[in-house]
């Protein structure tokens, strides 16, 4: 477990826009009538999307209040899933992974370049544009070191590219999402030595059946969210 | 080596159309509706008689977990739940799925929902996993749009599915915390029983599967099981996502054969140990809960659930994470037990304190920070978490420190002596200080 607490400075309140309102009804609207709760992740993590990349306590009470939901229970879940930001975070927030695949591959030299460039874990450098932090395994091992800036995954990184990749960032240069060297995805470096058959990718597209003399399940379900 | 005629994710480097028109060009969606019309109960069969296991790391038979869904619906809605809370160190295999290949995903969830005669499907991803949401979503909307999937589909089947996010806990790759979260609550693991095919989802019978173990079913329907089962060896049959990660000299994602030889699997997609073989120390073959295997015994092992079981390890997600002698392995291990103290959800007593304890004592070792007697004692404390706690995490934490004792207790000692022999102005503290 890791002790999570709320920043102790908050905003006095959280502005609970016409858009998010939006998101909030697509996003209820996926789960069965009586069930709302059910988005109180997606929503708080679209509510610190809207308010700045970190989740003030006026904007747990908003989402509890929406979703009908006692404060308590959001809060729990405020604190108990890492990603939610209980504290201001840079605009460009690196979450830096460290886990063993990681670590085997470098991410320590890569820390040393957020702690130069950066500034102490979990502080936003003065120009508020920078800040990090160490997360566990992000699960995209085999392009290791890689670490999380905002939504996006950089990966295959070594100290130079990923300083290179701040200073773009922070000057507002285009910057190229993923790997950072000539690899595409997970394929190995160099190219694809496998799925080279020219005839797996030149199947006859698929007809589209007919709605009529459709098979039916053996039980009668009622359909979902009943 | 497998031949790429029998690679069911023909996309997973992600260099054709991850859309419809790829997918189609890639003969998925082909023939789903004559695979529907031979019904729930064939579909139940072929997939227990193709012998897949599950590929979320616990290798239980799918068939089988299909089966126990209950036949007739007592008023209750049927669930699917897809686990893509894919978080294991070591594991990045089902991303490439949903951001490459996700059609065979999408068709797995409408068979596999079609055989439980549920009707809705939510599929769980990982909250980091931006990117792979956002594209498997566009892929779900444009088979809506195809009439796929949907209220009134081709297939006269009613048949949604959501695509629903965590944000960061890896706890929610268990499968009852997964629920859990998925109702809008903290990610604590549920007693067992009741399972969740009797009360699952909003107490309704539900089944959670890993993103493989369904993206591999609608090939196996088209193929037959006969063609899955004769692709590696009884037991251990079929095709497998590998990933391999850390020192090797290209590390990738790659489908092999099950009961592939390591060597075959490292050297042919991996390009070797970095430093050649001789320079192996040691594999973790299935993400970091997988005890560690040392090299003399990776000469001959075979990947795949056996052949991991047999060295006293386990095949896991076959995430294989290699390190060459330049590693750490003390280290290595503190850095897993560092993970799994993080990720303990703190509802099992000796889960949320055996894990930070573990960590402390390691870290100390990996200095040489410790006394030769507390070696034992932190054997003896792993065996006390192991087995008591709610769910398996407790157990995935204890097996890296015991595989780090049972094959490097001469490293952790050499480590102390090391230590011991410099003058240090502290005095060696001892566990649970």
């Amino acid at each position: 477990m890791s002790v999570r607490r709320l920043a102790a400075e908050q905003p006095e309140s959280f502005d609970f826009t016409p858009e998010l309102e939006a998101i909030a009804q697509k996003l209820t609207a996926k789960y069965p009538e009586g069930r709302q709760a059910s988005a109180v992740v997606p929503l708080l993590w679209e509510a610190q999307k809207s308010a700045g990349g970190w989740l003030p306590e006026p904007a747990i009470r908003a989402v509890a209040e929406r979703l009908g939901m006692a404060n308590i229970r959001v809060l729990e879940i405020a604190t108990f899933y890492t990603m939610f930001n209980l504290e201001p975070v840079g605009r460009h927030f690196v979450q830096l992974c460290g886990t063993t695949p990681c670590m085997l591959r470098g991410a320590e030299e890569i820390r040393d370049v957020c702690r130069r460039k950066i500034g102490p874990e979990r502080h936003v450098s003065a120009d508020g544009q920078l800040s990090w932090l160490e997360v566990e395994c992000l699960g995209a091992c085999t392009n290791a070191p890689m670490v999380q800036i905002n939504d996006d995954y950089y990966e295959d990184l070594t100290p130079e590219t990923f300083e290179k990749l701040l200073d773009d960032l922070v000057a507002g240069r285009p910057v190229k999402i993923g790997p950072q060297n000539s690899r595409h995805g997970s394929e190995p470096e160099g190219g694809a030595r496998v799925l080279t058959d020219p005839a797996l990718y030149a199947h006859d597209v698929a007809p589209v059946v007919p709605a009529a003399e459709a098979p039916t399940s053996g039980a009668s379900a009622p359909t979902s969210g009943e | 080596m497998l031949a790429d005629k029998d690679r069911i994710f023909t996309n997973i480097y992600g260099l054709q159309d991850f859309g419809l028109k790829g997918a189609y060009a890639r003969g998925n969606w082909d023939g789903t509706k004559a695979i529907l019309e031979k019904g729930r109960d064939w579909i139940i069969n072929e997939m227990k008689a193709s012998g897949l296991r599950g590929r979320g790391g616990a290798g239980f038979s799918t068939g089988m977990k299909w089966s126990f869904m209950p036949k007739q619906s007592d008023g209750r809605p049927h669930y699917l739940v897809v686990n893509a809370d894919e978080s294991e160190p070591g594991t990045c295999k089902d991303r490439e799925i949903m951001r490459n290949d996700p059609h065979t995903l999408i068709e797995g969830c409408l068979i596999a929902s079609f055989a439980m005669g549920a009707h809705a499907a939510y599929i769980y991803v990982r909250g980091e996993y931006i990117f792979e949401r956002n594209r498997l979503q566009a892929a779900i909307d444009e088979a809506y749009e195809a009439r796929l999937i949907g209220k009134d589909n081709v297939y006269g089947y009613p048949f949604d599915l959501y695509v629903h996010h965590g944000a960061g806990a890896y706890i929610c790759g268990e499968e009852t915390a997964l629920l859990e979260s998925l109702e809008g609550k903290k990610g604590m693991p549920r007693l067992k029983p009741p399972f969740p095919a009797n009360m699952g989802l909003y107490g309704c019978p539900t089944t959670v599967n890993n993103v493989e173990s369904i993206a591999v079913a609608p090939t196996i329907l088209r193929r037959g099981a006969a063609w899955f089962s004769s692709i590696g060896r009884p037991n251990n049959v079929g095709t497998k996502l590998f990933s391999l990660a850390g020192h090797v000299n290209t590390p990738c994602v790659v489908e092999e054969a099950m009961s592939i030889p390591f060597r075959e699997l490292v050297d042919k997609h991996g390009g070797g140990v970095r430093g050649g073989w001789d320079n192996l120390l040691g594999i973790i073959p299935g993400g970091a809960s997988c005890p560690v295997i040392p090299a003399d015994q990776c000469e001959d092992l075979i990947m795949d659930f056996d052949g991991t079981r047999a060295v006293k390890s386990s095949f896991g997600t076959a995430g294989v994470l290699v390190m060459d002698k330049s590693t750490d392995i003390i280290k290595a291990i503190a850095r897993i037990s560092a993970f799994f103290k993080h990720e303990s959800c703190g509802q099992c007593t000796p889960c949320r304190e055996g894990t930070g304890w573990m960590w402390r004592v390691v870290n100390r070792m990996a200095e040489g920070r410790a006394q030769k007697r507390e070696i034992d004692m932190l054997l003896e404390v792993t065996t006390q978490i192991e087995g008591h706690t709610i769910c398996a995490l407790g157990d995935a934490a204890a097996w890296p420190v015991q595989g780090l004792i049972r094959h490097y207790r001469h490293v952790i000692e050499e480590r102390i002596d090391q230590y011991a022999a410099n003058p240090h102005p502290d005095p060696v503290p001892v566990a649970a200080e």
